[in-house]
């Protein structure tokens, strides 16, 4: 039963990491460019919906503030491109890295400034309620994260195979001219897309925020999502969840088995060995151009 | 404006272009080696931080700048150099001027090895390994704590060069002397770096790896060399930020000093010591720059110096934020059009700087 334990909340954790990977990837796929400023997406989210939720703030009901925060995020993701990175269009993808990280050091700053660097719990009906299937006592918040993200995935994954939308935004980075000559809108493709990832960093902040405490350092936990996107296969949005649930479980494993410093370090050590023997992650997305 | 007839073919490759270029800088050295006499203590122990972050900055610089790897780990090398430098003489009793060398060397051997697996890797991928490298070099401080006494940190032995003291607080000035020799060196290295074969491959790689690999260039190996003399340089670096500070701990290189020395170098402008210099000023200067500025609004407002954290970090982000959007080039790449523009004058055009866009292809299909 200890061990059911360890992996249930291994994947609730897993899953949050996997959602914020599949931010990463979202827009990779689209613009092929790094958003390194996705954990601190993620943080804002988590805030906003605080900030309208939490009796002390704006005190709104969690139904209505869930929808409100997920908008908020994003209108300031599809903003966000519209007025800083479509002046990036055309140069290299260190220097988009290198402004991202940036931005995250600046929505830290705002984010504390706004919310103060003390952690705040989110007054979310999920909070302290259990589930209890035979023997096993599952938190209710943590069901739910495991659900909402499955779900998620799918959607995303079929939205990016079937639709028209989600194969213009493949195409547009794939071949930016190219796509361009076709008739697809480029530029608005990556606005959207920078849109889309805002909300589904607006899902895992609110998601996180359910388990636990949050303070504006969380953004960091980026750092961590970003190994799992690359673990699972940067570029394929099942991957980054399987990266991200590989690297939550590994975490409360690595601190139960080996020793408690360990589970800081597993994740990256798995990255490392996974960059040195599989450069390209387990779901790689590499294809062979045919001649 | 100034042409140089060149008459020889070492004129391609003399350190200096012409003479007038060549005064300027002993100008420039005349005014580092007085500035002893000129500051007080405070001032100079701005100035031999910033000298350190140069240092720093120019170990990077020879890896992103020179050879176009992005590496978000350098402050594993610089941890790697300190813990080096420290141990070395705290537990072999080695004299500073042995440890030193040895900790730039012991630094340089450990990103050579950590390069090899990791030459295949490029762009994005070779960021995100370095970044895990640097966050594995933290953890592993904390773990081997009968080595490196785990977060409680070391304390390096104050400086001593056959019997003369280069303390950090009772000889401030020999300090500043001590750190602006090893930075002269590195910079007669890099430079000299830049004229050799060697050198030259670096760009070779870095303006592009098809290209050099159909000129005969060994792509895997140059990248290792780079990384190597990086680390070296970064170590060397690191072994003075170690005696500068006088105490350090695993957070002393946490990630963020990683990410800070690259932010550095991009505002300083890629591809240059001048850069690097100038972006190791603003991140040396940039704390008591503000809280300078706080104390001098506090008076008006009324409020004295209330403490923002992050305030820092964020003036920061915001400077490099503005500094990719309008000048990409950094602070030595805007200095370079001003000059162009008064030597020029007036004919200088506003797209004379102005460099070809890539669209961007997919490094998925191949």
């Amino acid at each position: 039963m200890d061990v059911l334990q360890l992996i249930v909340s291994g994947l609730a954790n897993g899953c949050v990491y996997g959602l914020i990977a599949m931010g990463f990837v979202l827009i990779y796929k689209a613009t092929e460019a790094v958003n390194f400023a996705q954990g601190d997406f993620m943080m804002l989210g988590a805030f906003i919906c605080l900030g309208l939720t939490n009796p002390e703030f704006m005190g709104l009901p969690f139904w209505i503030s869930v929808p409100i925060a997920i908008a908020i995020m994003g209108a300031f993701g599809y903003a966000l491109d519209l007025v800083v990175l479509r002046r990036m269009f055309g140069q290299s993808q260190v220097a988009i890295v290198i402004l991202t990280i940036a931005l995250g050091f600046v929505l830290r700053f705002v984010a504390g400034l706004i919310w103060g660097h003390q952690p705040i719990s989110l007054q979310s009906p999920m909070a302290g309620r259990d589930i209890r299937l035979g023997g096993l006592v599952l938190g209710l918040d943590e069901v739910v994260v495991i659900l909402v993200t499955v779900i998620l995935t799918v959607v995303l994954y079929f939205y990016f195979n079937r639709t028209k939308l989600g194969v213009a935004m493949q195409a547009s980075s794939q071949n930016q001219l190219a796509a361009y000559y076709m008739g697809i809108p480029v530029k608005r493709i990556h606005s959207l897309i920078w849109a889309l990832a805002g909300m589904v960093a607006a899902v895992a902040g609110i998601l996180f925020a359910s388990k636990g405490s949050i303070d504006p350092s969380i953004g960091l936990l980026g750092i961590k999502a970003f190994a799992a996107a690359v673990i699972g296969g940067f570029g394929s949005l099942p991957g980054a969840l399987l990266g991200g649930v590989i690297v939550g479980l590994i975490e409360p494993f690595a601190s139960r088995y080996i020793a408690a410093g360990y589970s800081q370090i597993m994740p990256y050590l798995l990255l490392f060995l996974i960059l040195v023997f599989r450069p390209h992650g387990i779901l790689a997305q590499i294809h062979q151009k045919k001649v | 404006m100034r042409t140089v007839f060149k008459t020889s073919y070492d004129a391609d490759i003399n350190l200096f272009r012409h003479r007038v270029q060549a005064g300027w800088y002993v100008l420039l050295l005349v005014v580092a080696l007085a500035l002893p006499f000129l500051l007080g203590t405070f001032a100079i122990g701005e100035m031999t931080n910033l000298l350190i972050w140069a240092i720093a900055c120019m170990g990077l610089m020879v890896l992103v700048g020179q050879t176009g790897q992005a590496s978000l780990g350098h402050a594993a090398f610089l941890a790697v150099g300190c813990y080096a430098n420290a141990l070395l003489q705290l537990n072999l009793g080695l004299p500073f001027i042995i440890a030193f060398p040895l900790a730039g060397l012991i630094a340089g051997v450990a990103g050579a090895l950590i390069a090899m697996p990791m030459t295949k890797l490029h762009g994005i991928y070779l960021a995100i390994g370095t970044l895990a490298i640097s966050i594995l070099t933290d953890d592993f401080i904390v773990l081997a704590e009968p080595l490196t006494n785990g977060v409680n940190g070391l304390m390096p032995p104050s400086i001593e060069i056959f019997g003369v003291s280069f303390d950090r607080y009772g000889m401030p000035g020999r300090l500043y002397y001590l750190v602006l020799a090893v930075a002269l060196a590195v910079i007669y290295l890099y430079r000299n770096m830049q004229r050799t074969p060697l050198g030259r491959s670096f760009a070779a790689v870095r303006d592009s790896e098809v290209s050099a690999q159909a000129m005969g260039v060994n792509v895997a190996r140059t990248k290792a060399t780079a990384f190597g003399i990086s680390a070296g340089i970064t170590g060397l670096a690191g072994a003075l930020m170690g005696h500068f500070a006088g105490i350090f701990n695993n957070e002393t290189f946490n990630i963020i000093i990683s990410i800070q020395l690259l932010l550095a170098i991009v505002i300083g402008g890629l591809g240059s010591i001048h850069g690097a210099f100038f972006g190791a000023a603003v991140v040396a200067l940039l704390p008591q720059g503000i809280s300078i500025t706080r104390d001098f609004l506090g008076q008006f407002v009324g409020g004295g110096s209330i403490a923002i954290p992050g305030l820092e970090s964020a003036v920061f982000g915001l400077i490099l934020i503005l500094f990719i959007l309008f000048e990409p080039m950094g602070i030595y790449g805007r200095w370079l059009k001003i000059r162009t523009y008064f030597e020029l004058f007036p004919f200088y055009r506003r797209d004379m700087f102005r460099r070809q866009k890539s669209y961007l292809k997919t490094e998925r299909m191949r």
